[in-house]
């Protein structure tokens, strides 16, 4: 046992000064392979804490909302509907909501403009989430303007900023009073934006949309798992753009390995023959290639992974942001909470690992099995 | 002793290139002393050699070696034909048996002295501390005491030459080979590795060398010289 660790730590000496010899070659390819790593590492770890950011914030969404439809598309709901649904068997509540989307010339963004259900801002107030704050730089006290539905002017002063717990949804987001949205859009008071619905038993929660839908027929009821679904298909669908693009990007370091790491250059593989003829096994030489081959792939996989979990969770993925975060033109500013999944890691660690360390193995075995007369007649 | 019966070697065989390099030798080699495969470029003398070491098999023949003078070192057997081994076996004897002197001497480029002399104790398992204190005596044994930690493409081809000698003779072995060892040395630095080889044989190695390089088989210190020619033995002054 001692004479084989040894051995082992022999082997690993030379292994070492192997790598430290051929810098270049191994620097480069230490590079782009954490480059890659970075990228795919990037991607994956921005997806899943984007999905886990909007599960988390759906959480709290509400169980079923009724919107109402004209010729297909969405229209202001009436508020007597309010009753109907009310008195429907199983509805625990029923309450209208008001909220729709303003469009700010100066940012060319368009905001989310809300009447909370508790504790709404006083009349001629708003409280304005930190992407607007930022962009239009505006803080407590300030004025913003909007233009009513009539072309007239109307002015609100901030009293104050929303958290970032949730800044995803929240960025662009503007609280009023209720009188303020109404008078705003012109929206009279009998109409509301949709109506949200509460349910005893959850398992139901269908047979109520069905029920619903047969009382109040121009109503549509979207249930909660359904924007859930909604949401993971969106950040999904984005984050499968990047994945794409990663695996080009993958498909081009495999192909680079595979010259990097295949080419023995007809130095090296002299040194094998060498180290054959001088009494090495051809499982000594295969020793040594696999350490390099391991070596490298657990420095750039460590780095590569470090460096994404970095620019995700500390920079807030700056380098992917614009295409991942959502159709807003406000990106939110905010760190997203560090979650990592152990089966995407391995299967990222076998997308890349396995193929170097073949890359590495199978030409330095070929040239390990050559007879070691063949260094004597070189 | 190594003894070669009716040793032929071919390459390609079978193929339009083949080609004979060894044709039907047979020869005794004994324990101790020096001896010279003599032959010009192309006579088969360098095949005869990895042979003899283990590094080739022949296409057909026998290879003996008889354990006289710790030739099979570390074996409780007389005798062992090395033809037929396997290749995990061959490189056991290639590693304990012999010490390989190779033409452009072979040492590994872009590492130490130090490091090139270890090589062959690596696969051995051995305690570091006591290889490496093997290595400095041969180090101190060569003059190279100072060059240990210089890297191998600054040292002249004297110190290359005795490097390879200190490599060749790391694990201890019994026989040492020598593929032309002089062919790119000036005559100063051949007569110097001939009295190496000489202190050797004193030393109680057998030594067989092949060369075309009269400095090589005309020293007082070789005490065989056996003509190859066209893959077979033209003479023996035995």
């Amino acid at each position: 046992m001692t004479s084989w660790i040894e051995k082992q730590r022999s082997i690993l000496d030379y292994t070492l000064s192997s790598l430290l010899r051929r810098k270049a070659k191994n620097i480069s390819l230490f590079f782009v392979y954490t480059l890659v790593v970075f990228l795919l590492g990037s991607a994956m770890f921005f997806t899943e804490a984007m999905k886990r950011e909007a599960s988390l914030i759906l959480k709290d969404a509400p169980e079923m909302v009724v919107q109402r439809l004209l010729m297909g598309r969405y229209d202001p709901i009436p508020v007597d509907y309010l009753n109907k649904i009310r008195n429907i068997r199983g509805v625990t509540s029923a309450e209208s909501r008001l909220w729709g989307y303003y469009y700010d010339p100066v940012t060319g963004a368009n905001y989310t403009l809300m009447v909370p259900r508790n504790h709404p801002p006083a009349s001629e107030e708003i409280v304005i989430g930190k992407g607007i704050a930022k962009s239009r730089v505006l803080g407590k006290g300030d004025i913003y303007s909007f233009r009513a539905y009539d072309g007239r002017v109307r002015s609100f002063t901030v009293a104050g900023e929303l958290s970032a717990a949730s800044e995803l949804v929240s960025a662009d987001l503007i609280l009023m009073a209720a009188s303020d949205f109404r008078s705003l859009f012109g929206l009279p008071d009998s109409l509301a934006t949709d109506i949200i619905v509460g349910v005893r038993n959850p398992k139901e929660l269908r047979t109520i949309a069905g029920k619903i839908t047969e009382l109040l027929p121009d109503t549509r009821p979207i249930i909660r798992d359904e924007m859930v679904r909604t949401y993971d298909a969106v950040f999904d669908w984005r984050g499968g753009m990047v994945i794409v693009l990663t695996i080009m990007a993958l498909s081009a370091f495999v192909i680079f390995a595979w010259d990097k790491a295949s080419g023995l250059s007809a130095e090296e593989k002299r040194e094998i023959g060498i180290l054959k003829a001088i009494g090495w096994e051809t499982s000594d030489v295969l020793a040594v290639k696999t350490y390099e081959g391991s070596l490298v792939s657990f420095l750039s996989f460590s780095m590569g992974i470090l460096a994404a979990y970095v620019h995700v969770f500390f920079f807030s993925a700056f380098l992917f942001a614009p295409a991942l975060k959502g159709w807003s033109v406000l990106y939110p500013d905010f760190r997203i909470t560090p979650f990592i999944d152990p089966y995407q890691l391995a299967v990222l660690f076998f997308l890349t690992v396995v193929p170097y360390t073949v890359a590495t193995i199978i030409p330095s075995w070929r040239a390990a099995i050559v007879d070691p007369d063949a260094v004597m007649r070189s | 002793m190594i003894k070669l019966l009716n040793v032929r070697k071919g390459f390609n065989m079978g193929q339009s290139n083949e080609f004979i390099a060894v044709r039907g030798v047979t020869l005794t080699l004994a324990a101790n002393g020096i001896t010279v495969l003599k032959g010009p470029s192309g006579s088969g003398k360098t095949t005869l050699l990895s042979l003899i070491g283990c590094m080739a098999r022949p296409t057909s023949g026998r290879i003996e070696f008889l354990g006289d003078n710790g030739i099979l070192q570390d074996r409780n057997i007389d005798q062992v034909e090395v033809t037929s081994l396997p290749e995990r076996f061959l490189t056991e004897i290639r590693r304990r048996t012999f010490g390989f002197i190779f033409q452009q001497f072979n040492l590994v480029k872009g590492i130490t002295v130090l490091e090139n002399i270890l090589l062959p104790s690596y696969p051995l398992g051995e305690k570091y501390t006591l290889v490496r204190q093997r290595a400095k005596m041969l180090l101190d044994m060569f003059g190279l005491g100072e060059r240990a930690q210089a890297k191998i493409e600054w040292l002249s081809g004297g110190e290359m030459q005795r490097v390879a000698i200190a490599r060749a003779l790391m694990n201890d072995p019994p026989v040492l080979i020598a593929d032309e060892p002089t062919a790119h040395l000036d005559s100063k630095l051949s007569s110097e590795f001939m009295d190496i080889i000489s202190h050797l044989k004193k030393s109680g190695k057998t030594i067989i060398i092949a060369s075309h390089d009269p400095l090589v088989f005309d020293a007082g210190s070789v005490d065989r010289v056996v003509a190859v020619l066209d893959g077979i033995i033209e003479g023996d002054d035995a």
